[in-house]
């Protein structure tokens, strides 16, 4: 089950009646996501690399209201006791393993299998990794390694460029989700082809995760804006000066935007129209 | 209270850097002290350590990092004197070299954050000089002509951790600490109200000189039976823990432990010319490389939670392989002398758990991650005053409190704990 495809044709044509008295539907329930059967009430999602320490960590997760984060098998041992597990269990998150720093099929499709075992779920984040310098994903592997998850019976997340043909692909052979880049993973440049995002989100069926490239709240409010149904954000809390305040912006971000995309945003005017009507106003002459 | 007959003052468990600093003195302040070690002294991961004294070059934003910062800047402080009377009490070499630290940016992207992180330091007031890339080449040559700019931070030193435990040792056994190697303490023993320290159980070792392999491995839970009846009983007045990463093999700590192994990957390199590739330890994205006066040189560290893993991995040895040549490209020519492997006693907040827990008589002197060395001699002084009863500085204690991290004590002070992530007031 997923949600209806809020285009910004359908937003608009539903207009007010579309909006029955959502005062705050991301706030008040009512708008939760569903991914593949789960329903998460907040709309961010966490990954949990790179943090000063596991105790700014709990402390992010807390204030950024997520429920489901991210975890690279590649980086962490799932049976090390007090380590990045423990906290967040003890946070009361659900993990999404992902398969990061896998640059083949073969490795990604063996790096879930591992997943799998070692953290009793069949959710996979899926990263193929096509170069080096940009962590930009490699289409044709991750086509590849998506089909064969699918078909092992993984519910697969996969990280995608911004292309809506791809998305679309991804889609079409079972994946549960699709999360497009904004722009490269950790360089904080936000979504550098809105279009393409909007187009994405018109063309596939699934949840669309903006994941990559959120550089600030803003970022995050315009993925909302776009149609995303959640955003994945990582470097930009965890190396935040301030990741627990971060944490709280994106939250409020990814609120906001959503809020925006539900409410129906007025369109766009070449020329001003007063917001205030100026018929019978009196007339106060020169001043 | 009397001693049994024969039983020291003070009990240390753990025969690493810390542990054998804490020896030295506090048996220098007339106290008996016994060291407790697993394997053999010196062979966890103070030997595997780099040895950098860099408080100023490892600053990081946040308040727990600040108070942190606070703690190195005053350990760095004492080495000098530290070093200086270590070597006259064992007659030998520690290593210090006043190398200086320089922090690199390759492009334009890395230039970028570390202006971020210079503006930072300058905000703390903290001396470091921002040096342009000719200025960075004219110190160090050997430099890539692709630096882009450097931070300089002049007070971030160095020392030998494999000179200053071969010094430790000599000085401990010199000024009469008994030093007992395989002595794997399993158990800490308490009196009938499980109120007091009154000794610690020792298992039995191994075959003598387990492998490394085999004897680094961190398994899950004790590697040696607690309730075994043929476990040695030790009586001391005060048993302090030093255990580092392996802490948690203890049994009997009242409260759990917030020690986790933190893995770290390193290489140990030597240049066959001898010295002078490098003068100041370097430190870019990825790692750093720390001079020996000897042409040798140390290329670390990863940084990974996969604490039961302790063989180096070619991925990890690569990337730090990588890095290196592309910021130092003379690095090819060295010879690689050994990979090492070694577990960090990371903590959440990664500052140290020094002074009293939740047991009279245990001081905790462990959870140093990537500290140890650096924190040694300030960790020797605080622990050395705990166990005379001296009056001692109360802000410092407090960043190093072993029960900060207690979960549902109310003599927990200002827990950190992640079962209660109450976010402080996070929005204006």
């Amino acid at each position: 089950m997923h949600e209806t495809i809020d285009t910004p044709a359908s937003a608009a044509a539903n207009g007010v009646a579309g909006g029955s008295a959502p005062a705050s539907p991301a706030a008040a329930g009512g708008d939760e996501l569903t991914i593949a059967g789960r329903t998460l009430r907040s709309r961010l999602l966490l990954g949990t690399g790179g943090f000063p320490s596991l105790a700014l960590l709990a402390e992010a997760i807390a204030a950024s209201g997520c429920e489901l984060v991210t975890v690279a098998l590649r980086r962490v041992d799932p049976a090390a006791r007090g380590s990045l597990i423990d906290v967040l269990s003890d946070a009361g998150v659900e993990l999404l393993p992902n398969t990061a720093g896998c640059h083949t099929a073969r490795d990604a499709v063996l790096t879930a299998r591992l997943a799998r075992e070692a953290f009793a779920t069949d959710w996979i984040k899926l990263e193929v990794i096509g170069d080096e310098d940009t962590l930009l994903p490699d289409a044709p592997e991750l086509l590849r390694a998506a089909e064969q998850l699918v078909d092992d019976g993984f519910v697969v997340l996969p990280y995608t460029t911004d292309d809506p043909v791809l998305a679309r692909r991804l889609a079409d052979i079972g994946c549960a989700a699709v999360m497009p880049l904004g722009s490269p993973i950790g360089s904080g440049m936000g979504i550098r082809n809105p279009y393409n995002i909007a187009l994405i989100r018109e063309r596939v069926n699934v949840p669309v995760v903006l994941d990559a490239g959120i550089g600030t709240a803003s970022d995050a409010a315009l993925a909302m804006e776009l149609g995303c149904d959640a955003v994945l954000a990582a470097s930009a809390i965890s190396r935040a000066q301030d990741p627990v305040r971060m944490a709280a912006a994106m939250r409020a971000a990814v609120q906001a935007g959503r809020l925006a995309r539900t409410a129906g945003r007025i369109p766009r005017r070449l020329y001003a129209t007063a917001s205030t009507p100026d018929e019978g106003l009196p007339d106060l002459g020169p001043v | 209270m009397p001693n049994p007959a024969g039983a020291p003052d003070v009990l240390v468990i753990g025969g690493g850097v810390i542990g054998l600093a804490v020896a030295w003195r506090a048996r220098e302040r007339g106290m008996t002290v016994t060291v407790l070690e697993r394997e053999t002294i010196g062979g966890g991961t103070s030997r595997v350590a780099a040895g950098m004294l860099a408080p100023v070059a490892e600053a990081e934003f946040g308040e727990a990092a600040r108070r942190l910062l606070d703690l190195g800047l005053r350990s760095a402080d004492m080495w000098p004197a530290f070093a200086q009377e270590l070597q006259s009490a064992a007659g030998q070499d520690v290593g210090f070299l006043r190398t200086g630290t320089l922090l690199l940016a390759r492009d334009a992207d890395e230039a970028r954050e570390l202006e971020r992180q210079i503006a930072f330091r300058d905000s703390l007031g903290l001396t470091t000089n921002r040096l342009r890339p000719s200025q960075a080449r004219e110190r160090e040559p050997a430099l890539a002509p692709t630096v882009r700019l450097a931070l300089q931070a002049p007070d971030d030193h160095s020392v030998d951790p494999r000179l200053v435990l071969a010094a430790l040792r000599t000085a401990c056994e010199s000024a009469g600490v008994q030093l007992r190697e395989h002595a794997p303490v399993v158990r800490l023993e308490t009196d009938a109200a499980a109120k007091r320290v009154t000794g610690v159980s020792v298992g039995k070792s191994g075959e003598p000189g387990p492998t490394r392999d085999a004897g680094d491995r961190l398994e899950r839970g004790p590697a040696h039976d607690a309730d075994d009846s043929s476990n040695e009983f030790l009586a001391a007045e005060q048993v302090v823990l030093a255990a580092g990463a392996w802490s948690g093999q203890v049994e009997g700590i009242a409260e759990s432990l917030p020690v986790r192994p933190v893995r770290g990957q390193l290489l140990r390199l030597r240049d066959p010319a001898g010295p002078g590739l490098l003068s100041s330890v370097v430190r870019f994205a990825g790692g750093y490389l720390v001079p020996r006066a000897d042409g040798r040189y140390v290329l670390g560290a990863t940084v990974e939670e996969r604490g039961n893993d302790v063989q180096p991995d070619a991925g990890g040895i690569y990337e730090l392989l990588r890095e290196a040549i592309e910021v130092v490209p003379g690095v090819r020519e060295l010879k690689i002398e050994e990979l090492c492997v070694g577990l960090r006693p990371g903590t959440p907040d990664n500052a140290p758990a020094i002074g009293p827990g939740a047991l009279d008589g245990l001081t905790w002197a462990t959870g140093h991650h990537r500290n140890g060395i650096l924190l040694a001699p300030l960790t020797a002084q605080l622990v050395t005053q705990l166990l005379t009863g001296e009056q001692l500085d109360d802000a410092l204690l407090a960043t190093c409190d072993p029960r900060r991290f207690a979960v549902d004590s109310t003599s927990a002070p200002a827990a950190a704990s992640p079962d209660a992530p109450a976010p402080k007031a996070v929005l204006p």
